[in-house]
């Protein structure tokens, strides 16, 4: 029965894993900017939904509503006012800024809400779901379900909306989509803040599940890579199955080898993959 | 360019005269001063000259710590440790370089980075060689007093930044160096040409690791216990870089007064604002991208100076 049980754990791990990564792969996508800040957005998400379930007890999936905007508005500025400046500079100039900037969230949140690791707990607990051998909890599978919603939603803007559009003409040509009038600084900024709006809503899920520490940026950040470069850039099918995938390898990993080598094989395949088949599992050749 | 290279000579020549004029804290000083001015050297054989933003200093810091650690522990003697660590390395480097400097831009910063995260976790798990989570205690090299230890490790690093520095300039001149800025310019067209590239970026790749190993490796036996994630750093990946850029991108110069620069303000910062003193190197990393993206080194008497050009 274990095998079932692995699968289940990695279905549910993996929509979380997608959810981490989707923001960061927006990004990538279509500013062709790596996000270094995007962990850390994730554990100020956390650290929101315990401040309010500690502080006035609103349930983390409210917190869902309150978190996306706040997190938009303060992708969008920062994107405005700083990244705009040297969006066009090489790789190594907006790498290192985003990595300036998390540097300072990150000691920020330090100062302010200590490295203690802390844990959200729901009271009363929601208990666990057990059919035949296999158990899930079931606050896990709710915030799997609000992933996959997140997920969803991200889909239906960029295919259905205006502005969704635009996003999706500017990553594929940037220069056509100037010359049909898209206001290209602007939609970078939307883009920008939509994928701070995913970081922070990732991370009010993930309050959920795992402790909460501003020392827990890193790993997400890490995730967000592996999910990234294994399902192919820019896509939000890609990055869900990139997330499902990583999630197998860990999940088996773990089982086989113990769960200290999960990372090590994860990092592993991120080579493997990066070398042999860099545009990912759904990602087209042709356009980075 | 010319006149560069001898007044970096001349530059570090006067940092070895530091032990006549300081005591202990000096020399610490000094040897930090001399350790990061030798990963921001090699971080420019790559990311300066080759223009590949590689984010594998760490992996090679660490490596090297761990590679000398090891054989410091075996009962080898520390030169012939770091000379092995060295070559170790470059053979290393060379062959990681050949399969990931296939990769471009973004891919191959990730792919960078990700190499520190494999060897800190095969270190990590590796416990009965390296001790893993616990750390790795290497036994004292000389043990002759306090002051003498810090003058021999000053001096130890200061020839290694001798050595990096003569590396170099001689990478500059040569038709290594030149074939780099080719594929830095246009890789597409300078393998067009008859280059072979992958062969000059492993090189390179190979010269930037092997340096920056021997540094981490003196680190070991200098500071005497190291810990996975103490020497797999990703800040030892960083800082190389803000250095180089403070100072000015593919100049040894400027690199080199980048790195004193930056260990002076990061002193600064510490003895006063320990608490907030990542942020600050944020903050400066940011300011120094926004205002100044070109370096110390391009500034130039006439920004100061400026003329009414059109009236």
């Amino acid at each position: 029965m274990w095998v079932a049980q692995v699968l289940i754990n990695a279905l549910v791990l993996g929509c979380l894993y997608a959810c981490i990564a989707i923001g960061f792969s927006l990004v990538w996508g279509v500013l062709n900017v790596i996000n270094l800040i995007h962990g850390s957005f994730i554990v100020l998400g956390a650290y929101l939904a315990w401040g309010l379930y500690q502080s006035l007890s609103i349930s983390p999936w409210y917190v869902l509503v309150i978190a996306a905007p706040l997190f938009f508005i303060l992708g969008y500025l920062l994107q405005r006012l700083l990244l705009n400046r040297v969006i066009t500079a090489p790789v190594l100039v907006t790498l290192t800024l985003t990595f300036g900037l998390d540097l300072i969230l990150n000691n920020a949140m330090i100062y302010f809400f200590k490295a203690d690791y802390r844990k959200l707990t729901l009271s009363p607990p929601m208990g666990s779901i057990s059919l035949f051998d296999v158990v899930v909890p079931v606050d896990r599978l709710i915030a799997t379900a609000s992933a996959l919603a997140l997920t969803g939603v991200l889909y239906l803007v960029l295919r259905r909306l205006r502005v969704g559009r635009a996003i999706v003409a500017v990553r594929l040509d940037r220069d056509a989509a100037i010359l049909m009038g898209v206001d290209v600084k602007s939609i970078y900024a939307i883009a920008f803040g939509l994928g701070a709006a995913l970081a922070g809503c990732a991370g009010v899920l993930m309050a959920l599940i795992f402790p909460i520490s501003p020392l827990t940026s890193s790993t997400y950040l890490g995730k967000a890579f592996v999910v990234c470069v294994l399902g192919g850039l820019g896509s939000v099918s890609g990055a869900l199955a990139g997330g499902l995938l990583l999630a197998l390898v860990e999940g088996v990993g773990s089982t086989f080898f113990g769960p200290s080598h999960a990372t090590t094989l994860s990092f592993a395949l991120l080579i493997v993959f990066l070398v042999v088949r860099p545009q990912g599992l759904l990602g087209r050749k042709g356009f980075e | 360019m010319r006149g560069v290279n001898p007044a970096l000579l001349v530059l570090i020549g006067c940092v070895a005269a530091l032990p006549l004029f300081g005591g202990a804290y000096a020399l610490r000083l000094g040897t930090i001063a001399c350790m990061y001015a030798v990963l921001a050297l090699s971080w420019n054989v790559v990311g300066g000259f080759a223009g590949y933003p590689s984010f594998a200093t760490a992996a090679f810091f660490g490596f090297g710590a761990y590679a000398t650690g090891v054989l410091l522990n075996k009962g080898l003697p520390l030169m012939p440790s770091i000379l092995a660590t060295l070559v170790a390395s470059f053979l290393l480097a060379g062959l990681f370089g050949a399969v990931l400097l296939r990769l471009r831009g973004h891919y191959f910063a990730i792919a960078s980075l990700s190499l520190v995260e494999v060897l800190r976790e095969l270190v990590n798990n590796a416990t009965n060689l390296t001790g893993g989570g616990m750390g790795l205690n290497i036994p004292l090299a000389s043990g002759s007093g306090i002051l003498a230890d810090a003058t021999f490790f000053f001096y130890a690093m200061w020839g290694l930044l001798l050595a990096a520095a003569l590396m170099v300039i001689v990478v500059s001149m040569s038709k290594l160096g030149f074939g780099l800025a080719c594929i830095r310019q246009n890789e597409t067209a300078s393998n067009m040409v008859g280059l072979n590239s992958t062969l000059y970026k492993s090189i390179a790749f190979g010269l930037s690791a092997c340096f920056v190993s021997a540094a981490g490796g003196l680190y070991a036996a200098w500071v005497h216990y190291i810990d996975p994630s103490d020497v797999f750093d990703i800040l030892y990946s960083v800082k190389p870089i803000v250095m180089a850029l403070m100072g000015g991108l593919g100049s040894p110069l400027g690199v080199v007064c980048g790195a004193f620069l930056y260990l002076g303000l990061e002193e600064v910062v510490w003895r006063n604002y320990i608490q907030i003193h990542s942020g600050v190197l944020g903050a400066l990393i940011v300011m120094l991208l926004l205002f100044l993206p070109r370096g110390l080194i391009s500034i130039r008497s006439s920004m100061f100076w400026q003329k009414a050009k059109h009236v």
